[in-house]
């Protein structure tokens, strides 16, 4: 077998020997300790998003804001209506003019995004951010090879000729995994399988090495075991590359795995933001921990979920105060109605200044039992 | 064979039967051929000799990824499909072939929960209309006291009953896959299949359907076949569990047993690649198995055991025989494996 790539061996019966291609991996992904003073290549300032309809105006995002340095990943995590998407979408500038409206500020490597000309957006999309979606099968041309689509978005960006393009595209093809890239460059979309496509994705994705990479629900539709390689895949390339990554997802088992931050939202705000150990362990906020609860969860003792009751707020009509409140099991603590009335601030805890949360709760009321995880020491 | 007698709704059953006994059920489709001359007939091989049992009361969980026939199996099961080769025993009759007259009273009682909520209701019908429906097809109450069941049944799965004049549009997804779950209770049936019911669901509601399924199961003792991709959600639903690889099935056993220790390598690889929220925990991370490559095509797979192509364990015995799925010593599952055994370590973190 002349493939040497580990994750082409297909080996067809014969001698199975070698088992040194072929032993199960072990994989340990320790979270990097949070590291302050880092330079924010993302910052997100107060974004609002906002689509008129003939219903109302749909407030998609009320006033987001964070940073995210380079070689951090962050995990977006809520669920639909939430704005993930919309926020995410906003930072490649890739809303309707015409129908959207947006106001605040989202800095990408010290550029301006919002108001962005089309013709400077042209230029930034690919080079300093570039997106991944969640379904490889509508985001890749049909009738166009592999190969043609990401040449195409390499010379966008690069004045070279296309022998010099195709090489950076069988290149790229074989980072990112795809056995037998000189050929698989000339194949059709139709002919990949779907965690083949998404690696095709992920190699057009990041063709102009951008510091920015945007993963919306990247393995969504992947089965378990190609999600796991995707997953890898993606720490790897953001090693290799040294990029900031966006990973936007409602599963929190992937988040646990691939991030360092989280940036939990509800009903187009955030209402808690930290370190993935310290939001998975010890929620600050009641939705967060009614997410938690509500995980049947694949080891420890299985137990009664707890779901968090009612269902997410329409976007034409938001709750008065906190948008949490009709749902929120943990508003009688707080004394008369300020959650009904008074939209509470994203601010630090006292004790850690690295997580924020948005939340009427004393800190002393918001230790939350969790079946799904043991308490920290 | 024992005489099967007959019940007043017409669904025979042999004394001391299974509810549900799938036999070496076989589902193969039939695709034109590559090429010009496309005139040999190829053959999609969905389910390859499937062979399961479900108690009444009991819950069985079908796993595996896309295309290993879990869902051609529910379809085999409801009979919406008719298989190619094995038998589909309810009850001990036999509901393999059965003409669409006969099956009738049958089908009242083996009911199927979509995945969809949004397709598998009808837009044009109020929700009244949708469960009605299924109580006048199936004659379950007069027609005067159809109205007063069906809010019965709205208010079983968690709706307003005062709801059924209005349509599926005006429901969330969770709501709507409530209404779905009143169809399928409107017959009274003994054993439900579930094709991913909650896949489709945000988290928290996701939790409110498991919720609900969980303690209709336990007040009305039906049955379930439960299929899903989320191991999780799998785990925390059933009694028995069976993984499904390319149309065949890789193992079963009581849930303990396969989520603690598997003994199929397949078992142990998707275990293994499942995201665990307990590796922030300081948790020892997972022993963790990557598979490489894809699932071969159903069209033309693999020769001896399907999963060899893909496993670390093949050696020159699994292309040439197809290990049969079968008790293995100190194994407390079933695996269709000559090198099963279980993992060395613990396979899923283990939360201290």
């Amino acid at each position: 077998m002349s493939d040497t790539d580990p994750t082409t061996s297909v080996p067809q019966g014969g001698n199975m020997t070698d088992q040194s291609v072929r032993a199960p991996q072990t994989v340990t992904r320790i979270p990097r300790a949070h590291a302050e003073g880092e330079e924010a290549y993302l910052e997100v300032n107060d974004l609002h998003v906002q689509f008129p309809t003939a219903d109302g105006k749909v407030q998609a995002v009320q006033g987001l804001s964070y940073s995210l340095p380079l070689r951090r990943t962050l995990a977006i995590v809520g669920e639909s209506g939430s704005g993930k998407s919309v926020s995410s979408m906003a930072i490649l500038g890739l809303h309707d003019r015409k129908s959207t409206w947006i106001s605040g500020s989202i800095k990408v490597g010290g550029k301006e995004v919002v108001g962005m000309s089309e013709k400077d957006l042209m230029s930034y999309r690919g080079a300093d951010a570039a997106m991944i979606f969640q379904d490889p099968q509508s985001s890749l041309h049909p009738f166009f090879t592999i190969g043609d689509q990401i040449m195409e978005s390499y010379r966008a960006h690069h004045n070279v000729s296309k022998r010099v393009a195709k090489a950076r595209a069988i290149d790229m093809l074989g980072r990112v995994g795809i056995p037998n890239p000189s050929r698989r460059v000339n194949q059709f979309p139709h002919e990949f399988s779907g965690g083949m496509r998404q690696r095709a994705m992920i190699a057009m994705a990041l063709v102009n090495d951008p510091k920015l990479l945007i993963a919306d629900e990247p393995t969504t539709a992947l089965d378990v075991t190609v999600q796991a390689q995707i997953l890898d895949l993606i720490s790897d390339l953001q090693r290799d590359f040294g990029s900031a990554v966006v990973f936007i997802t409602h599963d929190l088992g992937v988040v646990a795995e691939i991030a360092d931050d989280i940036l939990v939202m509800y009903g187009g705000n955030a209402v808690e933001h930290g370190p993935v150990d310290k939001i998975l362990g010890a929620p600050l906020h009641p939705y967060s921990w009614g997410l938690l609860e509500s995980i049947p969860a694949v080891s420890g003792t299985p137990g009664p979920l707890h779901p968090i009751p009612g269902s997410p707020p329409s976007l034409l009509a938001m709750p008065s105060g906190c948008a949490f409140h009709p749902r929120c099991e943990f508003r009688d603590r707080v004394g008369g109605d300020l959650c009904r009335t008074l939209k509470p601030e994203l601010i630090s805890r006292t004790a850690d200044q690295g997580r924020t949360s948005r939340c009427h709760l004393k800190e002393p009321d918001r230790v939350f039992e969790t079946e799904v995880l043991p308490r920290l020491p | 064979m024992t005489a099967a007698t007959n019940t007043k709704s017409g669904v025979k059953r042999v004394e001391g039967a299974p509810l549900l006994e799938l036999d070496n059920v076989k589902m193969h489709f039939r695709t034109k051929g590559d090429g010009l001359l496309a005139r040999k007939n190829k053959w999609v091989q969905a389910v390859d000799g499937v062979s399961l049992t479900v108690q009444p009361g009991e819950t069985l969980g079908l796993v595996g990824e896309s295309g290993c026939g879990k869902s051609t199996t529910a379809r085999l099961i409801t009979r919406l499909l008719e298989p190619t080769a094995g038998s589909i025993k309810y009850q001990g009759v036999d509901i393999a072939h059965m003409s669409e007259r006969k099956l009738r009273p049958y089908r009242r009682e083996i009911q199927l929960i979509f995945q969809d909520p949004y397709s598998s209701l009808n837009p044009r019908h109020t929700v009244g209309a949708i469960v009605g429906t299924a109580l006048r097809t199936h004659g379950m109450v007069p027609k005067n006291g159809e109205l007063k069941r069906v809010q019965e049944l709205l208010e079983v799965v968690g709706l307003n009953p005062e709801h059924f004049n209005r349509y599926p549009h005006e429901f969330s997804g969770g709501q709507r896959q409530r209404i779905g779950i009143a169809r399928a209770l409107a017959a009274r049936p003994k054993i439900i299949v579930a094709d991913e019911p909650v896949s489709a669901l945000d988290v928290s509601i996701q939790a409110q359907v498991m919720n609900l399924l969980e303690n209709l199961r336990k007040e009305l003792g039906i049955a379930f076949v439960f299929i899903a991709h989320d191991l999780g959600v799998v785990r925390h639903f059933c009694d028995r569990v069976a993984v499904m690889y390319l149309g065949r099935m890789v193992e079963e056993g009581p849930r303990d047993a396969l989520y603690e220790k598997p003994q199929h390598p397949y078992t142990q690889a998707l275990l293994s690649a499942v995201p665990d929220i307990a590796v922030v925990r300081g948790v020892p991370p997972k022993h963790r198995i990557r598979l490489v490559g894809d699932v071969p095509s159903p069209v033309d797979p693999p020769s001896g055991c399907r999963f060899r192509t893909r496993c670390w364990k093949a050696q020159d015995i699994c292309a040439t025989q197809d290990p049969p799925l079968e008790e293995k010593p100190g194994g407390a599952t079933v695996a269709a494996c000559h090198f099963a055994e279980p993992p060395v370590e613990s396979i899923v973190a283990e939360v201290v």
